[in-house]
């Protein structure tokens, strides 16, 4: 039995988001048919619609269903530049520098290709992007901002950024504001009225639901271009065949996920202070990045433990780890197999050496203290071996 | 035993490591990322670390139930292989980037890193043999031999592993020829089974080395001159673009030099000149070569060997014997006279189907006495 522990990564579907798809998949319908079966795929959409609303402080007119984060974070850059330009000639995009791919590959792709320019809002050692940085950023050239995208909670290190703070000053200076949530949803408490984004991206495989299903929340005022043309299924914004049983399998997941959310966070706090008090107690040239507080689960996500091991390669720690039956990540994306050096952690200010030792472990609903110990009875060993193959190659 | 087995995404590789699990050993597949900017698809027969070819290693794998890893091995490759390759023709020389590659990446650093996380061996799909063989004291030493298949064999591009490093290898395909290595990837249901051999240098994909080097070092315009006579005969954009030997490329007006065929017969990089002449310039019998590397002991006094200088080159029997006071470099008088030899390439000592040892050829020469000239 191994320890997973890559839950950022994708958590196990929830039994309940799986009865629900198994049952909707049963039925036949397009929910934009006009007859009985496609009314009744309709209301399975439209109520599933009003539940994933209703959990994340937002009005069913504003979800936009997606094929997932990735989509909807690529119709918020893309679809929001493309409206700033033609309504406002702002070609400006301010962003941070510790966005997952998902938004930093859009944006680089509209300063190559379509005349953007962009301004990387650095992060401090712990990974917060300064308030004060964005308004100094915003009253530099306030007219020309297209948008300002900042996530709610770092992928890698599980830093939380004061979204609404940051939200409010985007507005001061009349720009809108999305953040992607993917991380944060179930974690932290997520309200989108509540922290007065223009735009959020929400994926279902982060709460226990299935992969291919996600939204991106937009508020009845944003105007976005359309990247994907065909029917415009879901607000004249995106096109495509919705998928009911993956909606709703979505809606049942979150809906369970928010529901637990208070006691589920406290356990996974629990659990990740005891991972990272394990590991820096080891004695083994262990340091956690970004910030922690025991206890605390305001500036750090409840289940991130992002670990720094002096002296390693990530990828040797992920070998020996999974062949001890221990799964995880070295947080940052890779390349064909290879993880990369982590934009993320080199943003924040470490030396790429020290970057080389990530590890991420990060905790979901089904994580217990059985997988927390044996991860932590694996590392002396690990680490012992991996700092002998760093010294070999 | 715990084997790591370097898995190309090619079908040799692929056998290799099913032969390894066959044998009960417990086998891991590791990929070797050597390009910093790999190609998303393979674009010909030509080159390799392409992401395609990580995902075909991937695949097989998979069908092998072993677990996979990507190594990243690109900054290693870059400074030990490419920069060593770029630097050798800088000089007037002509390297072989495949023995390098073994001698310091798979048989160095993949090694070593493999043993660093527990494991005991690296297999791979080269083309040699593993012979082990008691000595005169009882111990049992292990030797490289030539592969069954003559068309095949690698030894030659393995001659730079020493004895630890042998110690250390498997090579499953040697006794086996690569029609046979084709009917068994399809037999065991492997996806790769058809792909083309890759041949050729790997990081250089079109084959253009010309192009490639000239993209490295820039044009480096420079004088074509006659060896025998000291007349400037022609132009050159840079001395790397030639090899002792090379007859073709030369770019001369055949009039000025009379009908006779002419060859590079040196390449001098400090004066930024190439020298040519005729065929029977060419031929030596005389090699000096540095950085010896030894797969077994090494040879004491002068010993009768079998001497190769290129990959499936023809074996001419010689003399050998180490320098009196330079270890590293050893002496090669071959019993008759061959074309084409550069410094830079590496001469391959066999004694019979076992792999003696291997060193890089310095200087050439020829003896005082004439001997006759093969073909």
């Amino acid at each position: 039995m191994s320890a997973y522990l890559d839950h950022a990564a994708t958590t196990p579907l929830r039994p309940s988001a799986r009865e629900a798809w198994l049952e909707q998949s049963a039925h036949v319908g397009n929910p934009s048919s006009l007859h009985t079966s496609g009314r009744a795929a309709r209301a399975v959409v439209e109520e599933s619609r009003e539940e994933i609303a209703d959990a994340l402080g937002a009005r069913p007119s504003e979800v936009v269903f997606t094929s997932g984060g990735t989509e909807a974070d690529n119709l918020a850059i893309k679809g929001t530049y493309a409206a700033r330009l033609a309504s406002v000639g702002a070609s400006r995009l301010v962003v941070s520098g510790i966005e997952h791919h998902a938004v930093l590959d859009p944006v680089e792709h509209l300063v190559k290709r379509h005349g953007a320019s962009v301004t990387w809002l650095e992060p401090d050692r712990c990974g917060h992007i300064s308030v004060e940085g964005l308004r100094a950023t915003l009253a530099a050239e306030p007219l020309d901002a297209a948008m300002v995208s900042v996530m709610w909670a770092n992928n890698e290190v599980g830093t939380v950024q004061p979204v609404a703070e940051l939200a409010a000053v985007a507005h001061e200076a009349g720009v809108p504001f999305h953040t992607d949530a993917v991380q944060a949803v179930g974690q932290l408490p997520v309200s989108f009225a509540g922290c007065g984004a223009d735009l959020m991206t929400v994926t279902a495989h982060k709460v226990g639901g299935p992969v291919g299903v996600g939204a991106l929340l937009a508020r009845r005022d944003a105007t976005l271009v359309p990247l994907v043309h065909g029917g415009g299924q879901e607000r004249q914004v995106r096109s495509g065949t919705l998928d009911a049983a993956g909606i709703r399998a979505f809606a049942v997941a979150l809906t369970e996920a928010v529901a637990e959310r208070d006691d589920e966070a406290r356990r996974l706090t629990g659990l990740r202070d005891r991972l990272i008090t394990g590991a820096l107690g080891l004695d083994l040239g262990i340091s956690v990045s970004g910030c922690w507080t025991e206890g605390d689960a305001t500036e750090r996500l409840p289940g991130n433990a992002h670990l720094l091991v002096r002296g390693c390669e990530g990828d040797s720690l992920l070998y020996l780890l999974d062949a001890a039956g221990v799964e995880c990540s070295t947080g940052s994306a890779c390349q064909a197999g290879v993880p990369q050096p982590s934009h993320v952690l080199l943003a924040m200010g470490y030396p790429e050496a020290e970057a080389r030792g990530a590890l991420r472990l990060s905790l979901g609903h089904t994580s217990m203290e059985a997988d927390v110990e044996a991860f932590l009875a694996a590392l002396p060993a690990v680490v012992e071996r991996a700092r002998r193959a760093s010294g070999a190659a | 035993m715990r084997v790591v087995a370097a898995m190309s995404g090619g079908v040799d590789s692929a056998v290799a490591a099913a032969r390894m699990l066959d044998a009960g050993h417990e086998v891991v597949g590791v990929h070797l990322a050597l390009s910093r900017s790999a190609a998303t698809l393979r674009e010909s027969a030509r080159g390799c670390c392409t992401i395609e070819d990580a995902g075909d290693a991937r695949r097989v794998a998979d069908r092998l139930g072993i677990p996979f890893y990507v190594w990243d091995m690109a900054q290693r490759f870059q400074r030990d292989v490419m920069d060593d390759f770029v630097a050798e023709y800088r000089a007037g020389r002509t390297p072989n980037p495949c023995l390098r590659c073994n001698e310091s990446i798979k048989f160095t650093a993949l090694l070593d890193k493999a043993l660093a996380l527990g494991f005991d061996a690296v297999a791979t799909g080269h083309y040699a043999q593993v012979v082990e063989r008691p000595g005169a004291d009882g111990v049992v030493r292990r030797e490289l031999h030539r592969a069954v298949d003559p068309l095949k064999d690698q030894s030659y591009v393995l001659g730079v592993l020493d004895a630890d490093q042998l110690a250390r290898a498997f090579f499953p395909l040697g006794d086996t020829t690569k029609p046979q290595i084709r009917e068994e990837a399809a037999a065991r249901g492997f996806s790769v089974a058809k792909k083309p051999d890759s041949y050729d240098i790997c990081f250089i994909s079109d084959g253009d080395t010309r192009g490639w080097l000239t993209s490295q070092l820039g044009e480096k315009p420079g004088e074509i001159v006659d060896a025998a006579s000291g007349e400037v005969v022609g132009s050159h954009a840079g001395t790397y673009g030639f090899t002792v030997g090379q007859r073709r490329g030369l770019g001369l007006e055949r009039s000025s030099l009379g009908a006779e065929p002419r060859y590079v017969v040196g390449v001098d990089a400090p004066s930024n000149r190439v020298l040519i002449g005729s065929a029977d310039l060419l031929g030596v019998d005389l090699i000096a070569a540095d950085h010896a590397r030894w797969c077994g002991p090494a040879p004491a006094g002068e010993v009768r060997v079998g001497a190769q200088v290129r990959a499936h080159g023809e074996e001419i029997p010689a003399w050998a014997r180490v320098d009196d006071t330079d270890p590293q470099v050893v002496h090669v008088r071959l019993d008759s006279r061959i074309r084409g030899v550069a410094p830079g390439q590496s001469v391959v000592l066999y004694d019979g189907p076992r792999v003696v040892g291997s060193a890089t050829i310095a200087s050439t020469d020829r003896a005082a006495a004439p001997v006759p000239t093969s073909a």
